[in-house]
């Protein structure tokens, strides 16, 4: 059966190129970067080299450039790294209310430590306000840590925006932005952007799982994450994934050697997409923002139905994709970024992601534009909230 | 995550539709929690001769409802009130966990069809002997 995958946002297949430089680094060349002789000689000059390449992916000196094991440690090691080193100045946090869950559970538990989080409203698009950041602020705000763009809605936030906002105030409030969905999307500029810190993810770009970074930014007062060894300059202790690193800067080179003719490709298909679903399908809402959008992202919503079976529909037709229903959410509840949007709960459980690759071609789109709608109109027909023909 | 009985269902449920002289209607669930499911009977001389079900909801609401409606065809009334909500997920082979609780009424929405069968028949009956 043709298979097409199209939930890019939650992993990417590891690129053969990636495969390939990793390789060497689990076999002749296994040496602990921390020794002195060849084999740890060789692991070191590696890693070094990764993270060139992902510094210059970010504008960034690599100096300022942290390996981690993932997205989600980086935004652990970002809020409670500074929440921890900087709480004799203020306890305050404020962040938005459709992070993902590194941040949100992550802002949470501090609260249990005595810290206050503001979690910030969005507007129907997803987009969080720069005078409500501002506004946010007290004398105690030691920490704004907003993401640059949303994993479900696919909506870009306003990073560089408050970034000089955050500037013009007369005393330094660290900037944490969550890019894990940007980064090899749309281009990342640190300095443009004017954060401390950023959260990277190798897996999202092609690269292996368990594997990420976290830039912060030269002058940056952060408690370590691991405490152990010396490596990653004393901050980031336990010996290092080599080949997860390689990896990832073999899949940081290509990320951005090929952004532009990427983005356009994707944001083509996205377009034809958004299109198709639009014209061939009724009652059906658009989530996130109609152009400052990731340029693979299509969230919908069908309204009276529910995600998860359309997702087995799907499974069936061979189409991989993801909903922000509370069965796919793994809780009762549906998806706290839909519901912070504004969509009534039974809306919100209709909902349906689908995020393209470098992958998916135009076939790919018109495969998914000739399945879906049946599938919608066999479950609305299934559905006791569907007004009958000709009935209310 | 399901079993292969909960698929076949869901991919081919059985008795959708509803029924527009049905004898009791039972709805239960509620779409802000992502499951609302309601059952359409017609009863003559004690005995569910159709139902019909409608069922918003993720894959284990959907095979239930139609496993529910397969269970108590033809079978009478007491029959059919003493199908019980585990014996519908058991009769699919099992459901997941976390599926046992959310999405497992059928067998609820049976029971309040009958017994808006019931009320219905009671009312009736009392018209008929005035």
């Amino acid at each position: 059966m043709k298979r097409v995958y199209m939930d890019h946002a939650g992993t990417t297949p590891v690129r053969r190129e990636v495969l390939e430089a990793m390789l060497p680094y689990f076999t002749e060349r296994f040496g602990n970067a921390s020794t002195i002789y060849s084999y740890g000689r060789e692991a070191k000059s590696a890693i070094e080299e990764a993270r060139e390449k992902v510094a210059h992916l970010i504008g960034a000196d690599p100096r300022e450039v942290f390996f981690t094991a993932g997205g989600t440690e980086s935004d652990n090691w970002a809020i409670r790294g500074i929440a921890h080193a900087n709480k004799e100045k203020g306890k305050h946090i404020i962040t938005s209310s459709i992070e993902h869950h590194a941040v949100l559970h992550t802002c949470e538990d501090l609260e249990k430590e005595g810290f206050k989080v503001t979690y910030l409203p969005v507007d129907k698009y997803g987009l969080v306000k720069v005078e409500d950041v501002i506004n946010a602020i007290t004398d105690e705000t030691i920490l704004v840590t907003i993401m640059h763009a949303n994993n479900e809605i696919g909506t870009i936030e306003p990073i560089a925006e408050i970034g000089k906002a955050l500037k013009k105030l007369d005393r330094k409030i660290y900037f944490h932005t969550d890019a894990v969905q940007t980064v090899g999307k749309i281009p990342v500029n640190v300095d443009e952007l004017g954060v401390d810190l950023l959260s990277i993810s190798a897996h999202k770009i092609y690269g292996p799982k368990g594997v990420g970074a976290l830039y912060i930014r030269k002058g940056t007062k952060i408690k370590p994450f691991m405490t152990g060894g010396a490596q990653e300059n004393k901050r980031r202790a336990g010996t290092e994934n080599v080949p997860g690193i390689v990896g990832f800067g073999k899949a940081a080179e290509l990320a951005e050697k090929e952004l532009m003719e990427q983005y356009e490709k994707l944001s083509y298909l996205r377009d034809k997409l958004i299109k198709g679903i639009m014209e061939r399908i009724p009652h059906v809402i658009l989530n996130g923002h109609p152009t400052q959008r990731l340029p693979h992202n299509v969230n919908v919503c069908f309204k009276y139905i529910e995600g998860e079976s359309l997702l087995l529909n799907l499974d069936m037709k061979g189409i991989c994709a993801s909903s922000g229903s509370a069965c796919t959410s793994g809780s009762l509840e549906p998806s706290h970024v839909l519901l912070a949007i504004g969509l009534p709960h039974e809306i919100a459980h209709g909902s349906l992601r689908l995020t393209l690759g470098r992958d998916n071609t135009e076939e790919d789109v018109d495969y998914v534009l000739e399945v879906l709608p049946g599938i919608v109109e066999k479950l609305r027909s299934m559905s006791p909230l569907f007004p009958s023909k000709g009935g209310n | 995550m399901y079993s292969e009985k909960v698929m076949e269902h869901f991919t081919n449920p059985r008795n959708v539709g509803e029924i527009p002289d049905a004898d009791g209607i039972g709805e239960v669930g509620n779409p802000v929690c992502g499951d609302l499911m309601k059952i359409y009977i017609k009863v003559k001389d004690n005995v569910i001769e159709d139902i019909k079900f409608k069922t918003f909801g993720c894959g284990a609401a959907i095979a239930t409802s139609s496993m529910v409606t397969e269970m108590v065809k033809g079978k009478t009334i007491d029959e059919a009130l003493k199908v019980t909500n585990k014996a519908v997920a058991e009769a699919l082979g099992g459901l997941p966990p976390v599926k046992m609780h959310c999405s497992n009424l059928a067998a609820d929405a049976l029971h309040a069809a009958i017994e808006d069968y019931k009320r219905k028949k009671e009312r009736k009956d009392v018209a008929e002997q005035k």
